[in-house]
């Protein structure tokens, strides 16, 4: 079952909103720099930086950064397959720049990780901030976003998809639920013979 | 890319060996060619090191000499994390007699997860396979196969040249007793590339035509028709064998020269090393921008670094 949590036009209104709240958090954008996490996350970046670029009328580094290499659960997950890694690119020098890493979802905290750790085989960056369109909670590790777009309370085996029209076909956040553990049936008022 | 996602392509790299490439379909090896790329961009990092492989501990079983392959493997897997132990043959306990089967058994004994092996003779690599349970990587087994030295080369003609499918490879020199051909012209035959053998006749077996795979004995036939020339070394200890009359006449009849290059500009020059200087080549040919020898040797740490990460996932539950 799948729930449409944001419309297309609520996360294009989301992500502009993140794009101005990267600019007050970060203030100095000549040492800035996006970073997108791969798959989602780098569409999402590139749009915040589009946003950024029209609005301050100056150039926004975009990177894009896959951490598969870096994952401590790769070999460990549930999943069959071996995760297959995608495209690295961070066209710019790290060093003390301000870094602001964007995903889609933040769940476990362990991409993040990884996502640091994989950072910093580029260089020393000044500071590396997060900002996640959902926050669906269940951390394992000490981990928590610094621009949020929204927080959404979850169960464990519910789903937490951000699409974005490049990669989905079109935008929008939605919920699925693989089980049909909640079962409200009983309180929907039933249909009139 | 958030731990959640669950993402299920169609295909699924199964494999738990790399013995040859008569093993692996043409999606394998597209699978590592393509890993391989993401592997090529960490080698330029500042910190071209990732924890991938920090859990593994990998046996480099050299029982024949070799320097280039086992760096490679070894800067591979260095790369990754891995922990790894070297083992040569020359200063062993196979000189005080100890078997194959004993010595690796003894091996597998102290926790090994991954064996690579070089070996005089053909099947060693599989034999192998039978004995232990760790995952096994040839990295060159008499005149049988060698992998990972052509998954280099078919990952350095995607990267430098173009596209496998219809490229035009001419592949000179001792195609006897060549192994790199053999592997070659498997994964080149399997991603649809077109291949020319040129050598002399004592070094170009008739029976390759099997492979389908097209034969001249003329060096300037082979260069005309060819996008990529891939050189092959003349195996100076064997020379005894009568195979050619002198080094100068093997230069004379099938070394590549300046001359060669300016009047065919359309080919890109390759070589597994190490190079004979003045016998497959000239030496300025081998200084020359037509040449990707350096890359193939910074691409086979790339290759190989994926494989070790392909094997090493696939053999998880």
């Amino acid at each position: 079952m799948l729930v449409q949590l944001l419309s297309p036009e609520d996360l294009n209104r989301t992500i502009t909103r993140l794009a101005h709240q990267a600019v007050e958090r970060f203030d100095n954008l000549e040492h800035f720099a996006l970073v997108g996490l791969q798959t989602r996350g780098v569409f999402l970046a590139k749009r915040m930086a589009e946003h950024i670029e029209s609005l301050y009328q100056t150039e926004v580094k975009l990177g894009v950064l896959d951490v598969t290499f870096y994952r401590d659960d790769f070999r460990t997950s549930t999943s069959k397959s071996l995760p297959e890694a995608k495209i690295t690119e961070i066209p710019f020098d790290l060093t003390n720049m301000n870094i602001l890493l964007v995903d889609d979802v933040l769940y476990t905290g362990r991409t993040i990780r990884s996502a640091m750790e994989a950072l910093n085989s580029f260089g020393r960056p000044a500071e590396i901030r997060l900002c996640t369109i959902v926050d669906r909670g269940h951390r394992e590790l000490p981990v928590a976003p610094d621009i949020t777009g929204l927080q959404v309370p979850t169960h464990e085996n519910e789903r937490v998809e951000v699409h974005v029209k490049e990669v989905d076909g079109q935008d929008g956040v939605f919920i699925r639920r693989k089980n049909k553990v909640l079962n409200f049936t009983s309180d929907q008022p039933k249909e009139a013979k | 890319m958030s731990t959640q996602d669950n993402e299920t392509t169609e295909y699924q790299f199964k494999q738990k060996h790399l013995i040859g490439l008569a093993d692996y379909s043409a999606a394998d090896i597209n699978h590592v060619l393509s890993q391989a790329t993401n592997f090529r961009e960490i080698l330029d990092r500042s910190v071209p090191k990732t924890p991938t492989l920090r859990d593994k501990t990998i046996v480099n079983l050299f029982y024949e000499n070799s320097t280039r392959t086992r760096l490679s493997f070894e800067l591979a897997q260095k790369r990754m994390s891995a922990d790894v132990v070297n083992f040569s043959a020359s200063s062993s306990s196979t000189k005080k007699g100890e078997s194959l089967k004993d010595t690796v058994r003894n091996i597998e004994a102290m926790k090994i997860d991954m064996v690579v092996v070089r070996h005089e003779s053909p099947g060693v690599p599989h034999l192998l396979t039978k004995f232990i349970d760790a995952n096994i990587i040839n990295a060159g087994d008499g005149a049988h196969e060698h992998p990972t030295q052509a998954l280099l080369d078919l990952f350095t003609i995607q990267r430098h040249v173009g596209p496998l499918r219809g490229m035009k490879i001419a592949i000179i020199g001792d195609i006897l007793h060549s192994r790199v051909v053999r592997s070659n012209i498997i994964g080149m035959k399997k991603l649809g590339a077109e291949i020319l053998l040129c050598g002399p006749k004592t070094m170009l077996p008739n029976t390759l035509k099997s492979m389908g795979v097209e034969i001249t004995y003329n060096l300037e036939e082979a260069l005309a028709w060819a996008q990529v020339v891939m050189s092959l070394r003349i195996q100076l200890e064997r020379q005894e064998g009568g195979l050619f009359p002198s080094l100068r006449e093997y230069h004379q009849e099938y070394g590549i020269t300046m001359k060669h290059l300016a009047k065919y500009p359309q080919f890109t020059l390759m070589h597994p090393g190490p190079i004979n200087r003045g016998v497959e080549m000239e030496g300025l040919v081998a200084d020359s921008d037509r040449t990707i020898i350096l890359s193939q040797v910074t691409n086979g740490v790339a290759v190989r670094m994926a494989v070790l990460y392909l094997l090493a996932g696939g053999s998880r539950v």
